[in-house]
C-alpha cells in the first residue's frame, strides 16, 4: 500500500538522476534502452560533466534519446553519429561528445562512419545497444541477426546463403589502433548492471584523459521484436545471443584483451 | 583596411575565405575539379593559426554529416565537393534545412549525369534550387562569376546562413574554379570566441549551462500538426529570402531591345557576345544572375515587359530557362541555349543562338 508518510530525506535510498529528464520513456518494459540510458545518465552525474556532455541520438528504437538525456543533444541520420560526434569533439575537445546506436545504425547503415571514426580514433564515446534486430521499424534482420533467427524480413530464420553471416562488428572495430577501449556488457541482471555502469564510466573516463575512441556495447533483449515475454527474452539472449557476442573486455587500455 | 592582391585559382579564393573570414571548421572528400580547395588549407595549416579544423572525411557522406555536427555546435562550418559528391551530399542538405542549421557548401559544378567528366557544367541548377534531397526546402544559392567572387561570397555565404540559420550554396562551376585571376583579399576576422557563439547562437547544442533548459537539434517531429507547422515556418522563411535577398547584375541593360540570361561561367561568356552583338547593331544586355534562389522574378517580369525577347544561356540541356519561362509568363519569347556534357560555349556560338532562335525566331 502507498503511505506518504514514510517520504522522508532519511528514507531516501535511490532517485533519479537530474541528468534524466522527467519525459516518460517509449520504450517496451523490459527492453535493455531504460537501463542502459539510466546509468549513462549517473555516470555523466557522477562525473559532474553535466555540462560538457552533448549526446548525438542515432535512427532507431533510441531516435528520442535527447528527449531523455538532459543535455545538449544533437539528432543524426541513420548511422551518421560518429561523423556527428567526430566534428562536434574535434571543435570542442574539451566536452564529452557520446553517440548512442543501435546495431542497425552503427553495423549496418553507419559502418563507413563508425569504422573511419574508431579508426581515426577520435576521442569519443560510443554506447552500442546490439538486439540483433531492427526494432522501432517492426522487427527486421539486422546485420546481428544470428543465423536461424526469425525477423520479419528473414521469416524462415536467417541463412547464410541469403543473408550472409552476422558481423561482430565490435571485435572487428578492436582490430583497429584508434580504439583505446572496446568492451561488451549487458544489463539484464543487478550485476550485469554494475558492471556496465563501470564499463561506461571506464570509457568516459578515457574521454577525459583524451585517449582515443571508447566503446560500449550492450547486449540487450528485444522482447518485442523476438516475440518473447521479457523473462523468456533475457533467458534467451543468454542462451544464444552471449555465445555468438560474449560478454567481456575485448581491448583494455589500447592492448587487446588475450583470451 | 588594406587590401591585399593575390593571384589565385577560384578554388584556392574560397580556401583563403574559409581562413580569413573565421571559418571554425572544413570537412571535405577529394574530387576534381575541387580538390585544390581542400589542398590550399592543408598547405596553409590554419589551425596552426587561427584554430580551424581542418577534416578530410572517408566520403562526401560523412563530410557533409560533420559539417551537420559543426553546425548543430554553432559553428561556422563547410565542405565543397563537385557534382557527383553534391549528389552524396542531399541526405545532409536536407537534414541541415530541416533542423535550421547554417552551413556552407560549394559546388564546384562538372558535367554529367554519373561519373560524367571533369569539365565545367551548370547542369546542377535543378539539384541546388529545386531541393536535391527530399522535403520541402531550399538552399540560399549563389553563383559566383570570377575568383574575387568565389571569395567575396564565402564571407556573404556566413552571412546569410546565419541570419536565416539555413544551409547556403555556392554554386560554381570547373572553369570558374580552376581559373587563375587576380583577386583582392581582405584582413583576417577573428573566429567566434565560445562567448561569442552561445550569444550568436543561443540554440547550439554545445553543453548545456545550469541555467538553462538541455537545447536539441533535429529535423523529426512525429506529431505530423507540429511538423506542418516547422514546414510554414521554414516556407515564411525562404519567401522573406525572396523579399530580401535577391542579387543579380543588369549589364547594358537600359537600352536593350534582347537580353541574355545567364549566371557564373555563362554570364561571363555572354558578356563578351554582348560585345560582338553590339558591334553587329543589335542592342543586347545581360541579366546577370547572382542569388539562383531566391530566383530574380520580379526583375524578369519586368523586363519581359519591355523586351522583343531572352535568351538563357547555361551549360546544360535547359534548367534555369524553365525558371526564366515561368517569370516571363509569355510575355516576350524565352529560348535556351548552351553546350554541356562538358563542353563550353563560345561568345560567337552564343549570339548566333540569339539570331537564330529570337531574332529571326
Amino acid at each position: 500500500m502507498f503511505n506518504p508518510d514514510i517520504i522522508k530525506p532519511e528514507n531516501l535510498v535511490y532517485e533519479k538522476t537530474n541528468v534524466l529528464t522527467d519525459a516518460i520513456m517509449h520504450y517496451c518494459p523490459g527492453c535493455g534502452h531504460g537501463t542502459t540510458h539510466r546509468i549513462v545518465a549517473e555516470v555523466i552525474e557522477e562525473m559532474g560533466i553535466q555540462d560538457k556532455a552533448i549526446c548525438i541520438a542515432p535512427v532507431g528504437c533510441s531516435v528520442l534519446a535527447y528527449n531523455y538525456f538532459n543535455v545538449d543533444a544533437i539528432g543524426a541520420a541513420h548511422g551518421r553519429a560518429p561523423a556527428i560526434a567526430t566534428a562536434v569533439q574535434r571543435m570542442f575537445p574539451d566536452r564529452h561528445t557520446f553517440t548512442y546506436q543501435g546495431d542497425g545504425d552503427l553495423a549496418a547503415i553507419g559502418t563507413a562512419e563508425t569504422i573511419h571514426a574508431c579508426n581515426r580514433g577520435e576521442n569519443i564515446v560510443i554506447i552500442f545497444i546490439n538486439n540483433g534486430i531492427y526494432g522501432m521499424t517492426g522487427g527486421q534482420m539486422a546485420p546481428t541477426t544470428l543465423l536461424g533467427m526469425k525477423t520479419a524480413t528473414s521469416p524462415y530464420g536467417r541463412t547464410v546463403e541469403l543473408n550472409g553471416y552476422p558481423l561482430q562488428i565490435t571485435e572487428l572495430l578492436a582490430e583497429l589502433p584508434g580504439t583505446y577501449y572496446i568492451t561488451r556488457q549487458s544489463v539484464h541482471t543487478a550485476a550485469a548492471v554494475r558492471k556496465t555502469k563501470k564499463a561506461i564510466r571506464q570509457a568516459f573516463e578515457n574521454q577525459k584523459n583524451k585517449k582515443g575512441t571508447s566503446l560500449v556495447e550492450v547486449v540487450s533483449n528485444c522482447n518485442s521484436g523476438w516475440k518473447m515475454t521479457p523473462v523468456e527474452a533475457n533467458k534467451w539472449m543468454v542462451e544464444n545471443m552471449f555465445v555468438k557476442y560474449p560478454i567481456g573486455d575485448i581491448k583494455v587500455d589500447g592492448e587487446k584483451v588475450k583470451k | 583596411m588594406a587590401k591585399e592582391l593575390k593571384l589565385m585559382k577560384g578554388n584556392e579564393a574560397i580556401a583563403e575565405a574559409a581562413i580569413r573570414s573565421g571559418c571554425d571548421g572544413y570537412f571535405g572528400y577529394p574530387i576534381t575539379p575541387q580538390s585544390e580547395v581542400m589542398e590550399h588549407l592543408m598547405i596553409e595549416k590554419p589551425w596552426e593559426t587561427t584554430g580551424m579544423v581542418v577534416l578530410q572525411a572517408e566520403s562526401e557522406t560523412s563530410s557533409i554529416n560533420m559539417v551537420y555536427g559543426g553546425a548543430a555546435a554553432g559553428k561556422k562550418v563547410m565542405t565543397s565537393s563537385s557534382s557527383p559528391g553534391i549528389s552524396l551530399m542531399q541526405e545532409g542538405l536536407t537534414y541541415l534545412a530541416g533542423a535550421e542549421l547554417p552551413a556552407l557548401v560549394v559546388n564546384v559544378v562538372r558535367g554529367g549525369p554519373g561519373l560524367g567528366t571533369i569539365q565545367p557544367s551548370q547542369a546542377d541548377y535543378f539539384q541546388a534550387v529545386k531541393g536535391g534531397g527530399h522535403g520541402d526546402y531550399q538552399m540560399y544559392v549563389l553563383a559566383p562569376a570570377s575568383v574575387q567572387e568565389m571569395y567575396d561570397f564565402v564571407f556573404l555565404g556566413w552571412e546569410i546562413a546565419f541570419k536565416y540559420r539555413n544551409p547556403v550554396m555556392i554554386l560554381s562551376d570547373g572553369a570558374i574554379g580552376q581559373v587563375m585571376e587576380k583577386l583582392y583579399v581582405g584582413p583576417h576576422i577573428p573566429r567566434w570566441t565560445e562567448e561569442e557563439l552561445r550569444k550568436n547562437a543561443p540554440w547550439a547544442s554545445c553543453g548545456k549551462p545550469a541555467d538553462r533548459d538541455h537545447n536539441i537539434i533535429t529535423s523529426l517531429d512525429l506529431d505530423s500538426a507540429k511538423q506542418e507547422l516547422h514546414n510554414h515556418k521554414l516556407q515564411a522563411k525562404y519567401r522573406e529570402m525572396e523579399e530580401k535577398e535577391v542579387l543579380f547584375e543588369a549589364i547594358n541593360c537600359e537600352d536593350a531591345e534582347y537580353i541574355f540570361v545567364a549566371y557564373g561561367s555563362s554570364a561571363r561568356i555572354a558578356q563578351k557576345a554582348i560585345q560582338l552583338g553590339r558591334e553587329k547593331g543589335i542592342k543586347v544586355g545581360l541579366l546577370r544572375l547572382i542569388t539562383l534562389f531566391p530566383f530574380p522574378k520580379k526583375q524578369i517580369a519586368e523586363f519581359s515587359k519591355k523586351v522583343k525577347g531572352m535568351l538563357a544561356v547555361e551549360m546544360s540541356a535547359g534548367q534555369m530557362v524553365e525558371d526564366v519561362r515561368l517569370a516571363a509568363e509569355f510575355r516576350c519569347p524565352v529560348e535556351h541555349f548552351g553546350r554541356y556534357g562538358g563542353i563550353i560555349h563560345t561568345p560567337h556560338e552564343v549570339l548566333e543562338a540569339l539570331e537564330e532562335k529570337i531574332i529571326k525566331g
